[in-house]
This record gives structure tokens, C-alpha cells and sequence, in this order.
């Protein structure tokens, strides 16, 4: 498998952890990770209005039985952040997923600060965090992440490098 | 005019002989409500978390589809969290119904009033969104029905319970979110939930 394949490598690994519900906010990088989800019928999809939802959906799913994971891009961890409060509290594991923006080659300069301070806000709420710079290494580190979250009831977030993600750039669409 | 309803009588109604309901309570007022009509392990009440409530009864309820599940919050809490009824609108969870205590007020800050008290519908917004049945409750003879609804009817239901700005005594479910969360698993999941 090809390092670009990386989502259905993650896909695959979601469901290996035992994943039976998957939260989201789009973004562009988790567009083919999230088609995937949703094309599977054990999975429960659910499309959130703002990425806190997110937070709470895993807290009832733990509470449930069922693990999770959660998606989002880098300016929607900002949304999180008393939410997350609960998951440290309470030592309900959460598995977070966050394409990175702000960060390598933006275009978009509101998009930087959320992105700079995304593994700083993370970690100020007890978050575990992975980085992935890499396509082929976030198979890996998604694995390791979901081991960590469910083996030793953690919040582990796994930041997926802009790097990987590529650069969205407004004024070559704009140019078109 | 009828007397107006009073919050802890609903609670203790919409509660009675509850069986098997999963319950999760919104931090403040509805978590002292909850508390005193029985402090179970089948209770999560929230101490913190503002506006999560009813996106923890559909992680829940998903979980859950063959259990019922209801979640019980003031309207201060359910207004933090509106989007939450769209999200539950798109996926019909049929086992879910959300009921939000409405006193027109942040009772645990100073009874300041909130956007119902300028007519803010609850229950219009979750019709809107897609909810079976929505409906505002001011009256006492409503309740054995929508107690129905939450423990049988297919869902997901939502209420709006208009109820009287009082200031009880304080019914306190323990604090310590660990004890909570693992409580409630043990007596939902069984033994094995402690292995998980």
C-alpha cells in the first residue's frame, strides 16, 4: 500500500481498535477517511455542527461500551477545549484525529494561530499528543494512539502534518 | 391561570418506576433534580461539561439502541449546545429523548434570565431539526404522556417543561467524574466493563 493511501490504512486500523462510532467536522483531509467511514454500515457516522459535539459523543459512547474516534481539522480543537475538561475528569478515553492547518506553506493567515497552538492547547488539557509528518507513518501512529487511548483511558490526539495534507491555496483557485 | 409546574415533582414523575433508563443530567439544577428522586448508577449527572448533555445521550443512545436513553437539562445548557438537535436530527436515534427543564433561568448563577425568558422555543428548533415529537409541556396532565413516549415511543423525542423559578435545597450526586462514568458502566455493562 501506498503512503498516500494512509486513509484507508486508518480506516482499517479503526476498526482493528474496535471503533463502532465515528464523529466529524470536514475538512479536506479527512475527505476519503470519512467517505470511508460512512460507506460502513457497523460504523455509526455522526456529523457534528461544531467539533465540541464530538467530545460528548465519545463520552456517551464510553459510557455505552463502544469506543470511538473523533475528526477534525486544527482550528476545531479551540472548540473543544472545556469539553475536554470531562474526558480527564471522568478517565473516559478519547481518540482524536486532527488534520493539520496553520502550519507548513499557509495561505490563510485567520488559519495559523489555531495551528500554532494546537499541540500547546492540547497538551495544557491533558491530552496526549502524536504528531505524523509523514503519510506512511500515520497508520503507526493512529495504531499506537488508539493502544494508548483504550489500553490507559487517555485522551491521545494524533496531528496529521500539513505537510501530508498538502496546501490549499485561494488565489491559485482563485486564478482558475 | 393553573398553578405553574414545579421542577422536582416532573423530575420525580418523568423518573417513576424507571426501570432499565440510562439518564444523564445537565449540570446545575437538573443534576440536583435527578439526585433527588434517587441517586442511582444508572445516573451520569454532569458537573462540568456546559452544553455536552444531550450529545452524550446520543453517543449513548447509539451505543445503547436497545436501551432507552434520556437526558434532562435546563435550558441554559441546552441553549450552549443547540447545534447538538440538528446532529441528533440527522441520525434518529429512536431509544433518545431529551427533556429540558425550563425556568427561564441561570439558576445556579444568580437566576438571571436566559433567551426562553424572551420566548426562545426549544421545542420548535427540535421539530425543526428533525425530532418525532416536540412539544412545550405547562401543564401537569401531559406528563404520563410524554412519560410514555420516554420509556416506549419512537423517537427521538424532545420536550420543553415550563417550570416555576425556585430556588430548592441543594440534592448533591457524588462529585468524583470517575466514580460516576464507572459506576454507571458496572451497572449497565456488567462486571466485564471493569476489564474493558
Amino acid at each position: 500500500m501506498k503512503a498516500k493511501d494512509w486513509p484507508d490504512q486508518v480506516y482499517e486500523t479503526l476498526k482493528g481498535a474496535g471503533v463502532r462510532q465515528v464523529g466529524y467536522v470536514p475538512d479536506a483531509g479527512h475527505k476519503r477517511l470519512i467517505e470511508l467511514c460512512r460507506a460502513d454500515k457497523q460504523l455509526k457516522s455522526v456529523v457534528l455542527s461544531t467539533e465540541e459535539e464530538g467530545i460528548g459523543l465519545a463520552a456517551g459512547a464510553w459510557l455505552g461500551g463502544a469506543r470511538s474516534a473523533l475528526l477534525m481539522q486544527s482550528s476545531g480543537v479551540g472548540n473543544c477545549i472545556n469539553a475536554l475538561g470531562m474526558m480527564q475528569e471522568c478517565r473516559i478515553p478519547l481518540l482524536m484525529l486532527i488534520t493539520m492547518r496553520g502550519q507548513f506553506g499557509e495561505f490563510n493567515p485567520w488559519q495559523v494561530p489555531m495551528g500554532q497552538a494546537t499541540p500547546g492547547v492540547l497538551t495544557a488539557m491533558g491530552v496526549v499528543v502524536h504528531e505524523a509528518n509523514t503519510g506512511a507513518r500515520i497508520p503507526a501512529a493512529v495504531d499506537t494512539a488508539a493502544r494508548l487511548a483504550y489500553g490507559s483511558y487517555q485522551s491521545v490526539a494524533v496531528l496529521i502534518s500539513q505537510a501530508v495534507i498538502g496546501i490549499k491555496s485561494f488565489q491559485d483557485q482563485a486564478a482558475r | 391561570m393553573k398553578a405553574p409546574l414545579r421542577r422536582r415533582e416532573v423530575v420525580t414523575a418523568l423518573l417513576k418506576d424507571r426501570s432499565g433508563l440510562l439518564v444523564v443530567a445537565g449540570l446545575g439544577s437538573t443534576a440536583w433534580d435527578i439526585t433527588a428522586a434517587g441517586d442511582v448508577p444508572l445516573n451520569f449527572p454532569l458537573w462540568g461539561a456546559m452544553g455536552n448533555a444531550a450529545m452524550i445521550g446520543l453517543g449513548l443512545a447509539l451505543a445503547q439502541p436497545a436501551r432507552r436513553v434520556l437526558v434532562i437539562t435546563g435550558d441554559g445548557e441546552m441553549l450552549m449546545g443547540l447545534g447538538s438537535l440538528a446532529t441528533i436530527g440527522v441520525q434518529q436515534p429512536a431509544n433518545l429523548s431529551v427533556v429540558v427543564i425550563d425556568n427561564e433561568r441561570y439558576g445556579e448563577t444568580g437566576m438571571q434570565a436566559t433567551h426562553t425568558a424572551w420566548g426562545a422555543d426549544l421545542a420548535r428548533v427540535a421539530l425543526a431539526c428533525g425530532f418525532k415529537s416536540a412539544q412545550q409541556i405547562r401543564a401537569a396532565g401531559k406528563l404520563a404522556a410524554l412519560r410514555a413516549a420516554i420509556h416506549g415511543g419512537k423517537g427521538p423525542h424532545f420536550a420543553q417543561v415550563k417550570v416555576l423559578a425556585e430556588k430548592l435545597p441543594l440534592v448533591l450526586p457524588p462529585r468524583d467524574g470517575g466514580l460516576l462514568k464507572s459506576r454507571f458502566r458496572k451497572a449497565l455493562l456488567g462486571g466485564r466493563s471493569e476489564l474493558d
